[in-house]
C-alpha cells in the first residue's frame, strides 16, 4: 500500500525540525547566561512515579526484575538537589505510556529545571521569560489567574467549594454527553470542566499562568495553609494548550511518603499496576531538598507553537506512529 | 461480545452507545499533565444521522457494532419495503423507509447501491451519486431561455422535485446529484 510504503518519512518539515534545534541553542544559552548548569539522569529507573494519571512503561531487565522508564527526570534531578548541586537544568526524552494524540506523543521531550530560593511566582516569571524568547510575538505580560480566577471567569463557579452537580451542570452548557457522575471523583471532573471550559479559553496571545490549585491535585507540590489551603502549584499555558506545570517544591519526605501511600493505595482500589515506589528520592528528601522552585516544559509543544503548527506530530521527526 | 478500549478509538470506528450504532467521526485525546485523560469524540448515530459530542474517561471501554457495508442492486419497491439483491451471492434483503431515507428518491430499478448492515439488518442505503431521471411534471419551458439562471419546480418520475432550469420541460431526462438533490444537466436517456 502506498500510504505505508511512505511511513518511513518524517511527519515534521526540515524546516520544523532547523526550527527544533535553533530554539534548542537558544534554550541551553538561556540557561547558561544564568548560571543553571545541564545535567543527564537515567531514563530507566527502579522505582516508577506513583501519580495516579501517570502510566510508565516496564521493561524487562534481563538479569532479574522490572525496570521503568520514567515519566520525568523529577526525581533524580531533587537527588542531585539533595547532593548539593545547586541550580540544574535538563533536556531529555520522557515517556508516557497511553498518551497520544494531536497535543500528545508517549515519547516526548521535556525541558525541566529548578532553582533554588525561588517560590512557585518567581518560577512563573522565569518561564515566562523563556517562552518569550523562544515563541516570537507573544504580548510581554504573561496573564496571571490562580486556580480559582481562572474557573470563576471561564466556567462560572469556585472550584474549592462546589461539587461534582455542579461540575456536571456547567459542561451541559456544552450539551456534551458525559460520564457517569461516580465515574470520577471531583478532582476528576474538575479536570473534565477544565479541559472542556477553561484551559481552552487561555493563553491567548500571551501566556497565562494558573496557581494555586486544589490541595488535591498538588502532586509534588508544598501546600499553603489557609482557607481552604492550595498547593503551590502552576501551569502555563498558550494557545489553549498546556505548556509547563511547575511547584513550589515539597520538601517534608514524611509528607512525600504519605502522598506516594495514598497513590499507592488509589492504584490498588482502582485496579492500576503497583509500583515500586522510589526509595533513593524517599532519602535525599529525608537528608534535605533545599528550598526551591521546579517546573516541566514540554518542548515538542513549545516548537509547535514557534512553528505555528496544529500538531506535535509536526515537530517530531518520527511520532509514535512511526517507529 | 467485542468491545473497544478508548485507546483503540479512531475515526470511522463502529460503536454502540445507549443501544445504537454509531460512527465515530472524531476523537481527541484530553489530558492535563497531572490529570485524569479523557477522549472527546464526535460520533454520529447511524439511525437517525444525528452528530453527538460525548467525553469518555480514557480506559472505558464500549461495545463494538457489527456494521458492515455491501453494494446490492436495486430491484423493486412493494410499496413498504425496498428489495436489493447482493450481485454476488444473488442472496435478497428488504430495507424499510427509515433505511432508505432520501434515498427513496432516486431509485427506480437496477441501480447499485450500498447498503449498510447492522447486525445483518440494513440500516441505511445509498444511492449512486448521479441518477438520469424523467421528468414528468413541470410549467412549460421558456424557449431560448438557457441563460438567465432562473429555476422551476419539476417533478421526477420517482415521485422526487428538484429545481431545474427554465428550459427544462416535461418528458426531458436530467442528471441529478443526489447528495444534494440537484440538478447537473440535461441528460440523454
Amino acid at each position: 500500500m502506498r500510504c505505508e510504503e511512505e511511513n518511513w518519512r518524517p511527519t515534521a518539515s526540515l524546516a520544523s525540525l532547523r526550527l527544533r534545534a535553533e530554539l534548542l541553542k537558544k534554550l541551553r544559552a538561556f540557561f547558561d547566561t544564568r548560571g543553571v548548569m545541564e545535567v543527564e539522569t537515567p531514563a530507566l529507573s527502579r522505582a516508577a512515579v506513583t501519580d495516579r494519571h501517570l502510566a510508565s512503561f516496564r521493561v524487562d531487565d534481563p538479569s532479574g526484575g522490572a525496570l521503568y522508564l520514567h515519566t520525568s527526570p523529577e526525581f533524580p534531578m531533587k537527588r542531585l538537589l539533595a547532593a548539593g548541586s545547586g541550580d540544574i537544568y535538563q533536556v531529555g526524552k520522557v515517556f508516557r505510556a497511553g498518551e497520544a494524540g494531536r497535543l500528545h506523543n508517549p515519547e516526548f521531550t521535556l525541558v525541566e529545571w529548578y532553582r533554588l530560593g525561588f517560590d512557585h511566582h518567581r518560577l512563573m516569571r522565569e518561564v515566562a521569560e523563556l517562552v518569550q524568547l523562544l515563541v516570537p510575538g507573544l504580548q510581554q505580560s504573561p496573564e496571571y489567574l490562580s486556580y480559582r480566577e481562572a474557573f470563576l471567569q471561564h466556567a462560572g463557579f469556585d472550584p474549592f467549594i462546589a461539587d461534582r452537580q455542579t461540575c456536571i451542570a456547567a459542561l451541559r452548557h456544552h450539551a456534551k454527553v458525559l460520564p457517569a457522575e461516580n465515574a470520577l471523583d471531583y478532582d476528576g471532573w474538575l479536570d473534565l470542566v477544565a479541559g472542556e471550559t477553561v484551559y481552552p479559553a487561555l493563553g491567548k496571545g500571551r501566556l497565562t499562568f494558573v496557581f494555586d490549585y486544589p490541595a488535591g491535585q498538588a502532586a509534588l507540590a508544598r501546600i499553603h495553609s489557609g482557607d481552604p489551603p492550595a498547593a503551590a502549584r502552576f501551569e502555563a499555558f498558550l494557545h489553549g494548550v498546556e505548556l509547563a506545570n511547575g511547584f513550589h517544591e515539597l520538601a517534608d519526605a514524611k509528607e512525600q511518603q504519605r502522598r506516594f501511600e495514598r497513590d499507592l493505595e488509589f492504584r490498588k482500589a482502582t485496579g492500576l499496576p503497583a509500583v515500586p515506589m522510589d526509595e533513593h528520592f524517599l532519602a535525599a528528601l529525608a537528608q534535605g531538598l533545599p528550598e526551591c522552585a521546579g517546573v516541566a516544559l514540554g518542548f515538542d509543544r513549545l516548537v509547535m507553537r514557534a512553528a505555528g503548527v496544529h500538531s506535535i506530530q509536526e515537530v517530531i521527526a518520527f511520532p509514535f506512529e512511526r517507529v | 461480545m467485542a468491545s473497544y478500549s478508548t485507546n483503540e478509538f479512531k475515526s470511522g470506528l463502529k460503536i454502540i452507545l445507549d443501544g445504537d450504532p454509531y460512527n465515530i467521526v472524531e476523537n481527541e485525546f484530553v489530558k492535563p499533565g497531572k490529570g485524569q485523560a479523557f477522549n472527546r469524540v464526535k460520533v454520529r448515530n447511524l439511525k437517525t444521522g444525528r452528530m453527538l459530542d460525548r467525553n469518555f474517561k480514557s480506559g472505558e471501554t464500549v461495545e463494538a457494532a457489527d456494521v458492515v457495508e455491501m453494494d446490492v442492486q436495486y430491484l423493486y419497491s412493494d410499496g413498504q419495503f425496498w428489495h436489493f439483491m447482493n450481485p454476488e451471492n444473488y442472496e435478497q434483503l428488504a430495507a424499510d423507509a427509515t433505511a432508505l431515507g432520501e434515498a427513496a428518491h432516486w431509485l427506480k430499478g437496477e441501480e447499485m447501491c450500498k447498503v449498510m448492515l447492522w447486525d445483518g439488518r440494513p440500516l441505511a442505503v445509498t444511492a449512486p451519486v448521479f441518477a438520469i431521471l424523467k421528468v414528468t411534471g413541470t410549467d412549460p419551458g421558456m424557449r431560448g431561455d438557457t441563460v438567465t439562471g432562473g429555476t422551476k419546480p419539476a417533478k421526477l418520475e420517482t415521485g422526487a422535485t428538484v429545481r431545474v432550469p427554465l428550459f427544462i420541460n416535461e418528458g426531458d431526462f436530467i442528471k441529478v446529484d443526489t447528495r444534494n438533490a440537484t440538478y447537473v444537466a440535461r441528460a440523454k436517456e
